[in-house]
């Protein structure tokens, strides 16, 4: 119910005038996203003007460069946040900096590095990525382009202008800045899908659907936020929230502003759990993420994954944390039909690639189990889960860069060709089969303890009927993972048997950052989650969503 | 010293894979002396507890503080007398396996994880921790039987992993709810215990205690979630299936004792008749289908959930109202059943083995007259199926002998009848004892009889031990009684709460 109000702070309507003076903005606490843009723009330039023989040593020192300095600078910033204090906004409110941010940026910048490392992975002159986008599958073109060995080192820049939406997109406080970020988080993302080198009409087809969804899920986004601002006058995530408490608006005085509200919220919903991919909005991934290379499959599948999510807990937990009653039944919604749906598609599923994608799916379910709870608990788990899964996918999807058909030929997909696996390269599999058990949440492995958090926080905020279903959906995607373990240790391997290629040291670095997160995360935890959930300092009841969760306000 | 005792066995696996190059025979012999060691260094724990009631060898390390969770270990009168099973039928499988020729090392590695893993759950007492332990017991049980099994191994290796699997998430949801309930939230078992969480609120608690129950009833296994055991035992490989039958089923049982009895008191008192009508159900269902066997294996198996049932009658009669001395009683007997199933079932299945390894096949109707060739192996079985069937002289009367006469005398009427029935059950187990005896021991030579020839050293230096074990307890049962029995009693009256 919309209780009536008198007053409204006329500064809510106002808009921010534009005076004399610029807006101060400190560019140190800014620096972490200065330093990747920067290195974006300047590898552009490099495209320009740097010879191509020297290009992709040159970019790749780059983009590993900005990644590492950027994540540094988080991570100091992080240090300067005084104890007990949440963070705080800059530019005129409109990018937050504080603990929620700076962990889910480092955690991009961190998964950012492997999968550049993977995306670098250079076997014999040849890349994951088409060596000349532009030209016609299958033409003489595209064959001479092979054989003067062409490269595109536009991936690098691309993937740091990616990065930066990442970044900012965790952070932005207002509707508009989260929107912009959105908006340079997918474009080169498209681009990226569509540049895979084998199968390209495949990996182009995918680039296009994902294309089409993502621009009709942004104008859903941009709708929702028009609607919100009809209601709220404002896009400043501080300003909603304000304005949810006082009933909307001083011009719906009489309550009659709240459909505005809903509707906002179920349109940003839809447009924030698709990026998510959150069933019934899920349908790209399968498609998107069988298609693209697979480097940046892993990616998408880590860091975008993380930033996804950070803002969807953002725009929930700020912006829309005073109507929890209105969403929380659309999210309960949302995560069930995520949990049972994509657990049981995925078990029907024949390709690697295709069945990760799924697995992304269900997880994403269970961590909007801790969206639900809509409790600081929550938080700090479903940060955990997002931290832990990002490491064990991207070593996932590091592993299926190295299973090949046969030697130079393309990867192998179909999961009957990996038959077999364990016996003829005995660590590759075994690594497979402890991120397969992670996902699956076996006790020792971060999945473990990122399923535990997020379980424990849904119950304690009362969502046991869907820590059943979660708990059940967890033993259908148990299925699923063991039997590609059966598949590759226990299974005869078939004559035309997959050919394992020896792992560069970038990709083996990538697989061995993987298995020790998992390791680590599952049996040290304390480290990483004790910082996340803040100590409760007040006794105060406790009001609809807590307020001590590090987000600032 | 007791975390020594549970990551021994570990380390020494990971040594096995250090070493490279290692002849197997180097791998089996020092998984003996691992598991030798082990064994004797749980004995001197047993001496230094003495016989007080509380914990000792205590060790409680920070692991989680935002969850209050700890690896938190200790032992007491219900943990020693599992260590010590589990640590010497650990040993037994060990000495079994030196005939072992199928990928010795990973074999050796995989049963010392096991061991681990096993001893690690009944030391602890951090709820987080055992369920970590209680998990990677099913991946180990899985690769044992998936990597070693026989006959449709992957079906029965998958069915057992995904039942236990959600079991034990079920289980975790349980764990959750006491977590929440506890004021301040904590994993402890020790503060739980102290302090019984959701005592407040019946119909949390009883929810809580469903959860757990499910659970643990499917580790147990009761029926009616008993099916992932026969494909599971039949398939897995001799030490497999005893392991299987003689700890990890224990865990479940352990589970109700540790947990569930002192944690929700309440509930448990509520349900007393609910968990002793299962039990029933389970000492009957399982007696009757375990008739109806042509497969040993199975046999052997659907008499665990016999066994299994008499634990839970006996726990459920715990909760039921009644004299305080009969409960006690209820309770070491359950304990005692604990240990002389896990020595008896364990010796059964090797033996099981041993004739699967000479003729490939468990079906009793092609063996017969094996006494005239294999006179050793015979007497070995017969020694056993006198054992399991509850004969005086052996652990199981003990066992099963405390369980009736507490069960009878706490309380009215109806748990007469009800321990009036269970009697039923160990008639119809004597009835299918002698019949497997009949069958296979004694009679006519059937056409595999030839094929089995007796056991070899190795062979019976793994059963006889377990069976010898069972008898000194059968005739002297008190070193074992005098550590269970404090135990029992402050379980008795943490329940009475």
């Amino acid at each position: 119910m919309i209780t009536e109000t008198s007053s409204v702070p006329a500064a809510v309507l106002s808009a921010p005038t534009i005076t004399e003076q610029a807006p101060h903005i400190d560019y140190w606490l800014l620096s972490p996203l200065l330093v990747v843009f920067g290195a974006a723009v300047l590898g552009v330039l490099f495209e320009a003007l740097v010879p191509q023989a020297r290009r992709r040593a040159l970019q790749l020192g780059l983009a590993l460069a900005a990644t590492a300095a950027a994540f540094v600078l988080t991570v100091l910033q992080g240090g300067s946040i005084p104890a007990g204090e949440a963070g705080t906004t800059l530019a005129l409110g409109s990018v937050a900096v504080d603990r929620v941010a700076l962990f889910l940026q480092g955690t991009i910048l961190v998964l950012a590095f492997i999968s550049l490392l993977l995306i670098a992975e250079n076997r014999r002159g040849e890349s994951a990525f088409a060596a000349q986008a532009a030209t016609v599958p299958g033409s003489e073109e595209e064959r001479s382009h092979i054989l003067a060995g062409s490269q595109h080192t536009e991936v690098y820049p691309l993937v740091l202008f990616a990065v930066l939406g990442m970044q900012l997109f965790t952070a932005a406080n207002d509707f508009l800045t989260m929107f912009i970020a959105l908006e340079v988080m997918s474009l080169p993302l498209y681009l990226l899908c569509g540049l895979a080198r084998r199968r390209r009409l495949f990996s182009q087809e995918a680039a296009v659907k994902y294309f089409l969804l993502g621009a009709f899920s942004s104008a859903f986004f941009l709708f929702g936020i028009a609607l919100v601002y009809g209601y709220a006058g404002s896009v400043n995530f501080a300003r909603v929230s304000e304005a949810i408490d006082a009933g909307g608006a001083s011009l719906f005085e009489d309550g009659s502003g709240e459909p505005l509200l809903l509707i906002g919220i179920a349109l940003i919903g839809v447009g924030l759990l698709f990026k998510v991919g959150a069933v019934p909005f899920h349908n790209w991934k399968p498609d998107v993420y069988q298609g693209a290379p697979t480097p940046i499959t892993a990616l998408m599948a880590s860091c975008t994954l993380v930033a996804a999510f950070g803002a969807l807990l953002r725009v929930f937990y700020t912006a829309f944390g005073a109507s929890v009653d209105q969403w929380r039944p659309m999210l309960w919604t949302v995560a069930i039909l995520t949990m049972v749906l994509a657990a049981v598609v995925a078990v029907t599923q024949r390709d690697i690639k295709r069945l990760l994608a799924y697995s992304s799916v269900v997880h994403a379910g269970f961590m909007l189990t801790a969206v639900v709870a809509a409790s600081p608990e929550g938080l700090a788990g479903a940060m955990f889960y997002l931290a832990a899964y990002g490491f064990t996918t991207i070593g996932a999807f590091a592993i299926v860069t190295l299973v090949r058909t046969h030697e130079n030929g393309p990867e192998a997909g179909e999961l009957a060709q990996w038959a077999g696996l364990g016996r003829t390269s005995p660590l590759l599999a075994g690594s497979l089969a402890l991120f397969l058990l992670a996902f699956a949440g076996i006790p020792l492995t971060s999945g473990f303890i990122g399923k535990f958090a997020v379980f424990e926080a849904a119950m304690a905020a009362g969502a046991t009927p869907l820590v059943v279903v979660g708990v059940l959906s967890s033993a259908v995607t148990a299925f699923f993972y063991v039997r590609i373990i059966v598949l590759m240790f226990f299974s005869e391997p078939a004559e035309t048997g997959p050919t394992v290629i020896r792992a560069g040291g970038l990709t083996g670095s990538a697989i061995a950052v993987g298995v020790a997160a998992t390791f680590l995360l599952g049996v040290f935890p304390s480290p990483v989650l004790d910082n996340l959930v803040p100590q409760p300092s007040e006794e105060a009841a406790e009001p609809a969503v807590a307020t001590a969760d590090g987000f600032t306000r | 010293m007791l975390s020594l005792v549970i990551f021994l066995p570990l380390a020494v696996a990971v040594g096995l894979y250090a070493v490279p190059r290692l002849s197997d025979r180097v791998v089996a012999w020092s998984w003996i002396v691992a598991c030798a060691v082990d064994f004797a260094l749980v004995i001197a724990m047993w001496i230094g507890h003495g016989t007080g009631d509380g914990i000792s060898y205590e060790a409680n390390v920070r692991w989680i503080p935002s969850v209050r969770a700890g690896y938190h270990i200790g032992v007491d009168g219900l943990s020693l007398p599992l260590l010590a099973l589990t640590s010497l039928l650990f040993l037994a499988c060990a000495i079994y396996s030196l005939r072992q020729e199928r990928q010795v090392r990973a074999f050796a590695a995989l049963f010392l994880f096991l061991q681990t893993v096993s001893l690690g759950l009944f030391a602890a007492l951090d709820l987080l921790l055992f369920f970590v332990f209680f998990d990677l017991s099913i991946v180990g049980m899985y690769f044992v039987i998936a990597g070693w099994g026989h006959g449709d191994r992957m079906r029965s290796a998958l069915k057992f992993f995904l039942y236990t699997f959600l079991g034990s998430l079920v289980l975790l949801l349980g764990f959750i709810g006491l977590y929440l309930g506890a004021e301040p939230h904590t994993f402890d078992m020790v503060e739980l215990t102290r302090t019984p969480p959701l005592a407040g609120s019946a119909g949390l608690g009883g929810l809580v205690l469903l959860a757990i129950g499910i659970g643990l009833a499917i580790k147990t296994p009761t029926v009616p979630f008993h099916t992932w055991l026969p494909p599971a035992h039949t398939d897995a490989p001799a030490a497999g299936s005893a392991i299987l039958a003689g700890i990890l089923l224990k865990m479940g049982t352990y589970g109700f004792i540790r947990i569930a009895m002192p944690m929700l008191p309440d509930a448990w008192r509520r349900y007393a008749w609910v968990i002793i009508i299962v039990g029933l159900i389970s000492v009957l269902y399982g007696a009757l289908v375990a008739f109806a066997q042509e497969d040993l294996k199975r046999l052997i198996a659907y008499t665990s959930v016999n066994h299994m049932g008499y634990i839970i009658v006996a726990l459920g009669a715990a909760g039921a109202v009644g004299d305080q001395a009969a409960r006690q009683l209820a309770v070491t007997g359950a304990v005692t059943q604990m240990v002389s199933h896990g020595l008896i079932t364990g010796a059964l299945f090797l033996l099981a083995g041993i004739l699967y390894g000479r003729a490939r096949t468990y079906d009793m109707g092609r063996f017969g007259g094996l006494a005239g060739g294999a006179p050793v192996f015979s007497g070995l079985v017969a020694v056993g199926a006198f054992a399991s069937l509850g004969l005086p002289g052996f652990s199981g009367f003990i066992a099963e002998f405390q369980i009736f006469t507490g069960v009878i005398g706490s309380g009215g009427t109806a748990i007469v009848v009800v321990g009036a029935l269970a009697i039923l059950g160990i008639l119809i187990t004597a009835a299918l004892f002698l019949r497997l005896l009949h069958r296979t021991v004694l009679g006519p030579p059937g056409e595999l009889t030839a094929q089995v020839t007796d056991v070899h050293r190795s062979e019976l230096g793994a059963v006889a031990p377990l069976l010898v074990l069972s008898v000194i307890i059968g005739v002297a049962p008190r070193f074992l009684l005098d550590v269970i029995e404090p135990f029992s009693a402050a379980v008795v009256s943490l329940v009475a709460r």
